[in-house]
């Protein structure tokens, strides 16, 4: 393929998702500035919150080849090569992370609705890990 | 061999991210200057390559009076067709307005070229209205000759065991029809390419392979014989793909006869007759996929602009320098996608790379320089195994693999993520090439 560097890309990604494109773009930005957002604020992360962001996150890889699959007409016996199973796991990684993302704030949300102003303030309660 | 808007592309990068936000909201890239000119220029056809010469031409042209003409009210993603016939898509997939895609500033006329006059440097239309330009890009695409097969006519395919994958996305969603019943019922399906010039010269191989799948996937395979009829002794113009299609259908069980051309066809007995080297032959079908032979439309053919002599003369393809697309004999003419009188090429890839060229010769001109552009030949394909798999073939003039992805992708192994491209990748890349943006 010829010329194919960022604009190319961005050209294609844009017609790919049609008017989807720049809401998800956004939504992309806001699920990371707000994951970093509540890490920041709470100083640190809830390994509650995280374990379950985690199970989600698992479950949200196998959705996002699940829909790959099926968006594609494929199965998975039509794996043929190495780069094959390179772009399942790439689309595994992206569903896991991306749902991991959303289930993290989301949780995090939860706890501040459930909570008072002044608890949100103070720092994590369950045993904060900074590793 | 980068393109000017490349290299300039590429410049504009350490601008930043304001300029990445421009170019992707499609405003035009101002990074090069745009070169200001009163030329007229002429685009005869707004189909894949016309139009996406109309974008880059409207990009690096300030002034300049562009003026596409086309009667077809619709663009067809021609491309997709292969999966409408595939059961994959529904015929609507291919289907765009032409209008939608005229780039701002532009100008369409819903008409077609009636005749060209490149010594008078202007071209009359259906109704008779003359156009002058300073100068011309034919982009015609080309005629399926249904009619030089005996006995055959768009109107029988989607009946008696008629399909046509090429004449259209209605034609392509009967086509669907008809594969879909022989793969419950089973009998002779039967496969095959003109001998003349010809668009994606993988369609016809693509289609044998997903009928074999969809038979397969009903338990069917064992009820039906496929027979392949190439039109001389290979498979494919690239030698080392051809011997890769013979060991696919081998593995297939698709049967390959050769030398067949086909040349009438009987609705009613379901017979198809080939000419052979041996004398015409009789094969009996319960499915086949028609192929016409495909020529310059008759507006070009009866003009002064096609070939004289050589491989390309009889079917009027357009005489052009095949690494300049510019036209051999008449200087401001260009001749791009399937009308340019080039081998190989006839493919939306080979639009893509065809269209940089011209146009960076054809600004070169306006602004008294000279373009170092070259087209090498390159043409693509993804050549369709099975639902599911695919391999990415791209190749040049002279027969070489040219992977976009060495040693990532390989070109001649059946893929997933070949047939995800052209699932996914294929049709907004298309997109984004008639916007002057890929
Ligand atoms: C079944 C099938 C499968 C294909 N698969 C692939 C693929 O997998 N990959 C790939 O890259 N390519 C593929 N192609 C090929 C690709 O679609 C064509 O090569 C491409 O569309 C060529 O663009 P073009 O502009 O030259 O012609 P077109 O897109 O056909 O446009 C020509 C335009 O010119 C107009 N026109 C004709 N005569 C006149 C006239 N006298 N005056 C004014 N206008 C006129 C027509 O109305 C039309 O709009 C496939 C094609 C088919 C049919």
């Amino acid at each position: 393929m010829k010329d194919l560097d960022v604009f190319v890309l961005v050209a294609v990604f844009q017609e790919m998702l049609g008017w989807l494109f720049w809401p998800l773009v956004i939504l992309v930005v806001l699920g990371l500035v707000g994951f970093v957002g509540v890490i920041v604020r709470d100083r640190g992360i809830y390994a509650r919150r995280f374990v379950i962001a985690e199970l989600v996150g698992v479950a949200g890889g196998f959705f996002g080849i699940w829909l790959m699959l099926t968006i594609t007409s494929s199965q998975l016996s039509d794996i043929g090569g190495p780069i094959d199973w390179v772009l399942m796991v790439v689309i595994w990684l992206a569903g896991a992370i991306g749902a991991a993302v959303v289930a993290y704030i989301g949780l995090a949300a939860l706890d501040s609705t459930r909570r008072s102003p002044v608890a949100q303030r103070a720092p994590p309660l369950e045993a904060a890990s900074r590793a | 061999m980068p393109s000017i808007a490349a290299v300039s592309r590429r410049g504009l990068m350490v601008s930043g991210i304001s300029a990445l936000g421009a170019a992707a909201f499609g405003l035009p890239r101002q990074a090069f200057s745009q070169v200001k000119t009163k030329a007229r220029i002429v685009i005869a056809g707004a189909g894949a390559a016309g139009l996406a010469a109309a974008a880059r031409l409207s990009d690096r042209l300030d002034g300049a009076q562009i003026t596409l003409i086309d009667a077809r009210k619709e663009h067809y993603y021609q491309p997709g067709f292969t999966l409408v016939a595939g059961g994959l898509k529904p015929a609507g997939y291919t289907i765009s307005s032409t209008a939608s895609h005229i780039p701002r500033g532009v100008t369409l006329i819903e008409e077609t070229v009636a005749e060209f006059d490149p010594e008078g440097r202007k071209v009359k239309t259906s109704s008779g209205r003359s156009v002058e330009y300073d100068f011309l890009i034919v982009a015609t695409g080309l005629h399926l000759d249904y009619a030089a097969i005996a006995g055959m006519d768009t109107s029988l395919i989607g009946s008696n065991g008629i399909g046509s994958v090429y004449a259209g996305p209605e034609f392509a969603a009967a086509t669907w029809r008809e594969l879909s019943r022989f793969a419950d019922a089973g009998g002779v399906g039967l496969f095959g390419r003109p001998a003349i010039e010809m668009k994606c010269a993988g369609a016809p191989l693509k289609y044998t392979f997903i009928a074999d799948d969809h038979l397969r996937r009903r338990g069917n395979r064992g009820r039906a014989e496929l027979i392949y009829a190439a039109n001389n002794n290979t498979l494919f113009g690239v030698p080392i793909v051809s011997e890769k299609v013979r060991m696919l259908f081998q593995d297939r069980g698709v049967k390959v006869v050769h030398d067949h051309v086909m040349t009438a066809i009987d609705p009613a007995r379901r017979i198809a007759t080939f000419r052979t080297p041996q004398g015409t032959r009789d094969i009996g079908y319960d499915f086949v996929n028609v192929i016409p032979p495909m020529r310059a439309p008759d507006a070009v053919r009866n003009s002064p602009l096609p070939w004289r002599d050589g491989p390309f003369a009889a079917d009027g393809w357009l005489d052009v320098d095949r690494h300049t697309l510019r036209h051999r004999r008449y200087r401001n003419v260009f001749g791009v996608g399937d009308i340019a009188g080039v081998p190989k090429g006839k493919t939306a890839a080979s639009v893509k790379w065809q269209v940089p060229v011209a146009v960076d010769h054809l600004v070169a001109d306006i602004d008294g320089k000279v373009s170092t552009a070259s087209y090498n030949g390159y043409t693509s394909c993804p050549l369709i195994t099975r639902i599911g798999r695919a391999m990415l073939v791209e190749f040049d003039y002279d027969n070489n693999l040219v992977p976009s992805f060495p040693g990532v992708i390989a070109p001649l192994e059946e893929l997933w993520v070949s047939w995800v491209m052209k699932e996914i990748a294929l049709k907004p890349t298309y997109l984004a090439m008639l916007r002057g943006q890929a």
